[in-house]
């Protein structure tokens, strides 16, 4: 089974959940052994993972015929991709695209995140996606969230395989409801052309089938997994100095993780607790307006915020941490409440977050439910039965939460759609 | 001959309100009214009335053969009492038929058995007492909390003067043997025990309208000739149940009233009889003892304790609650009493059970709460509030044996000044007549 897949990010160089997902998936799908995947991104730096799968850099692939010798590709892009590659997508250039403006070797430039001109980089991606679908064999066609999905339908056009695409979050998540209609096109494009939809919880599944009317029969939920963490990270203890218990939000502070509602919950526990700190790590266009709400509540003395967190920090943080909060307001899945059970921290996570509909060992509330979310804060950190027990039996479940299950359930659709 | 023991059980918890963790210290109002009085309500007008009619005409059709027995938490009888008083006198009807017996149980439907002797005894004795001032019966049997019963619960049970106990026919203790005979209990010869056959007590509780069961539909003749093909020197079927069973588990439109009203017929014609458990006491022999180390219940597959006790969580609100019995006994604060029993059902415990992530949803079918945490936070909050409510009463800086002293005095002033009252008066009357004859001396 060979499968081309398009995504936008892939690690390390990550800016959201998507890229985690994406290494995650196709790790757990790669433990198939007929499994053979080539994995698109805009823009790869050259250190990504590629023991389980070839990554494709649009970024490396000619649109624009050059007469350029072996040894110059070679050491102009050899540490990202094979020269012979280079020279094979050069064989299949299918329209002249020399007005555009294209680098030495015939390429298009790609920023790889979400700049300005965001959709005229999807639009060069789905030009790129051209090359690359008329070169390569494959079965299936994969494409991972929106920006992708041009360049799905695309690839299925030239070559009339089956698309299959991977919702991770709509623009109703990422909006609070306020959808940017241009992006609601793509995505309703994507969609309609699509053979089968996979969505990464029901919640995601609900807003694909009513507000993007699609067929429920070809729509069909993969919860996502977390990967086992590396052994460095096993190790590493609490850093916490202080006697006091660490209550912690980690993620984006915008909107859509709901940040004021941690605030408030926190304004309430400090009004009977006093052995008790919180921190809210992370950057984000609300993070002033949490600074001055902190200051409002006259919590600031044990209110905390860290900034930005990358890497290991990430982890430094939830080992330091006694509870992790996620009120996210619309949460297609969330990862990162499954990492902090990996590391033995009790979770509290909305009820409308996706992990809420495959986690049993983690509390829910409604992000909006303040009081709940507080009572859940409060009697974690009181009764040491409720911590204990929530650490042992979160890390229980979660270490059977795996991405190989959910790779298997991606090949019966592949299957799926092929046998069609 | 065969005779068959029907007992069913009533109990109703007072389900808590959101009680969040502010209103510790200023809210010391527990209970979800509305909820309470919604499902008391309905459970009375789905179950409570058409069984108790029911039985009633059972009784009378058969000319006073069908016999029956129940045992009602003190929990259900209070909630009945406040919102439907006409189950109360549908069951003192039944009392004068002579052929209804009422168990003994703990007043709350505690576990108070499995950790606090004293408060078991208590309970017990309030119990019967108040089944006495409602039906004019004293109760002779005893059942514990959803049949919970060991051999250290045993002398409990003798200590209290009664000569028999209900419990479930767990298949891990009784192995080979037929829950079908009267046993008695191996720490204790004297006690008595009627084990419940949970076969055909299930047919009927729970897979009376299963379609999927391969001996649907369940009718009263098939059913009376399975206890009728039992082994002939096996006499007693206990079909022990709970009493929602009649309407609620199984809903009326199931046919769950007509098979139960065409059981005595059935049961007649092949010579079967019904018997109170006081009757069953009276005319068997016990056959064997049973020897049960380890608590068990008629709960979940695996019929212990672990549906209340199993997880951490439950164990620490048990044995939170449990550590100040012996201080709240010592209060005399009304109120604080009434809570104190109110937070001790067992219910409050099942709705923290993690089990049912795994196996059967029964647990979350009856639980007012989303998850088993739910549950445990509120309970807590509430938990918490009762504490500072009882050290308020008597600061824990006393220690229970000095506080009981002090009580004792204090007690005991009363006494003793009506004591030295008398005697005053005593001494006075003496006194008066004393100098009045010296005066006439004079």
């Amino acid at each position: 089974m060979k499968a081309l897949m398009f995504g936008w990010e892939f690690p390390p160089h990550i800016l959201g959940g998507l890229g985690t997902a994406s290494y995650g998936l196709t790790k757990g799908m790669a433990m198939q052994p007929d499994m053979d995947i080539n994995f698109v991104i805009p823009k790869p730096w050259g250190d990504e993972d590629q023991s389980f799968l070839r990554i494709i850099g649009a970024c490396n692939t000619p649109i624009v015929w050059k007469d350029v010798s072996w040894d110059y590709v070679s050491k102009r892009i050899g540490d990202a991709m094979d020269p012979q590659l280079y020279f094979d997508l050069r064989n299949h250039i299918y329209a002249d695209f020399s007005y555009r403006h294209v680098n030495d070797l015939g390429c298009l430039e790609f920023s790889g995140r979400y700049p300005d001109n965001l959709l005229e980089e999807i639009n060069n991606y789905s030009i790129v996606a051209g090359v690359i679908a008329r070169t390569l064999d494959f079965d299936v066609i994969h494409s991972h969230d929106w920006l992708t999905y041009p360049a799905g339908i695309h690839s299925k056009q030239v070559t009339g395989k089956p698309l299959v695409i991977h919702v991770h979050a709509t623009d109703f998540d990422r909006s609070r409801g306020s959808v940017n209609p241009q992006v609601y096109g793509i995505e309703k494009d994507g969609m309609d052309h699509a053979d089968h939809i996979i969505c990464v919880s029901n919640l995601t599944r609900e807003t694909v089938i009513t507000k993007y009317h699609q067929d429920p029969a070809k729509v069909t939920t993969v919860h996502n997994a977390v990967e086992p963490l590396p052994e460095d990270i096993e190790a590493m203890t609490s850093s916490n100095g202080t006697k006091d218990k660490v209550i912690t939000f980690l993620g984006r502070i915008t909107m859509q993780k709901g940040p004021e509602y941690f605030v408030e919950a926190a304004a309430r526990v400090l009004q009977r607790a006093d052995n008790v700190r919180f921190v809210m790590a992370g950057s984000g266009d609300m993070m002033n307006k949490m600074i001055s709400l902190a200051a409002k509540r006259n919590i600031s003395d044990k209110f905390h915020f860290t900034g930005f967190l990358k890497g290991k920090q990430v982890y430094e943080m939830l080992k330091s941490s006694d509870v992790y909060v996620m009120p996210s307001v619309s949460e297609p899945f969330g990862i990162s409440p499954l990492e902090a059970m990996q590391c033995g921290v009790p979770t509290i996570i909305s009820k409308q977050s996706g992990c809420a509909e495959i986690l049993n060992h983690a509390i829910k509330v409604d992000y909006w439910d303040i009081e709940a979310m507080a009572d859940a804060m409060y009697s974690i950190i009181t009764y040491p039965s409720m911590y204990e027990y929530l650490k042992r039996e979160g890390r229980h479940e979660v270490d059977e939460i795996k991405w190989e299950y959910a790779g298997q359930k991606v090949r019966e659709i592949y299957e799926k759609v092929i046998r069609r | 001959m065969k005779t068959i023991c029907f007992y069913f059980q009533i109990h109703q918890p007072f389900r808590l309100k959101r009680y969040r963790f502010f209103d510790i210290g200023k809210d010391h109002y527990y209970y979800d009214d509305f909820a309470n009085e919604e499902i008391i309500r309905r459970i009375t007008d789905r179950c409570y009335i058409p069984a108790n009619k029911l039985m009633l005409d059972m009784i009378h059709d058969s000319g006073g053969k069908f016999k029956v027995a129940f045992s009602i938490s003190g929990m259900a009888l209070e909630q009945l009492e406040i919102y439907s008083p006409e189950v109360i006198d549908g069951f003192k009807e039944l009392a004068k038929t002579g052929c209804v017996e009422f168990l003994s149980e703990t007043y709350a439907h505690s576990l108070s058995s499995l950790s606090d002797p004293a408060e078991f005894k208590d309970q017990v004795r309030m119990h019967a007492d108040k089944i006495e001032m409602l039906f004019g019966q004293r109760p002779k049997v005893f059942r514990n909390t959803e049949l919970i019963y060991s051999d250290d619960i045993a002398p409990l049970v003798t200590s209290l003067g009664y000569k028999g106990m209900i419990t479930e026919g767990a298949k891990h203790i009784l192995g080979w043997k037929s829950p079908n005979y009267l046993y008695a209990s191996a720490v204790q010869p004297q006690l008595k025990l009627l084990l419940k056959n949970y076969r055909f007590s299930d047919d009927i509780t729970f897979r009376f309208s299963n379609y999927t069961w391969n001996e649907y539909p369940l009718t009263a003749d098939k059913f009376m000739n399975w206890i009728a093909a039992l082994p002939e020197d096996e006499e007693l079927i206990n079909l022990f149940m709970t009493y929602d069973t009649l309407g609620s588990l199984q809903p009326a439109e199931s046919g769950i009233f007509d098979f139960f009203r065409a059981l005595p017929r059935f049961a007649e014609e092949r010579g079967i009889t019904f018997s109170t458990p006081s009757e069953v006491l009276k005319k068997m022999k016990s056959v064997a003892p049973i020897s049960c180390p380890y608590p068990i219940s008629w709960a979940d597959e695996e019929r212990d304790t672990s549906a209340w006790l199993g997880n951490q969580l439950q164990k620490e609100a048990f044995e939170k609650l449990y550590s100040i019995g012996e201080r709240v006994r010592l209060c005399s604060d009304k109120r604080l009493k009434q809570d104190w029993f109110y937070l001790q059902s067992s219910d409050h415990f099942y709705y923290m059970c993690t089990k049912h992530f795994s196996d059967g949803a029964v647990h979350s079918a009856f639980s007012p709460y989303d998850s088993p945490y739910d549950a445990f936070i509120n309970y807590m909050n509430v938990l918490s509030d009762f504490m500072e409510r009882v050290e308020a009463q008597y600061p824990s800086s006393i220690e229970n044996e000095e506080l009981n002293a002090l009580l004792a005095t204090i007690r005991n002033q009363g006494l003793e000044l009506e004591q030295m009252k008398k005697e005053v008066a005593m001494l006075r009357k003496k006194k008066a007549p004393a100098t009045k004859k010296t005066q006439v001396k004079e």
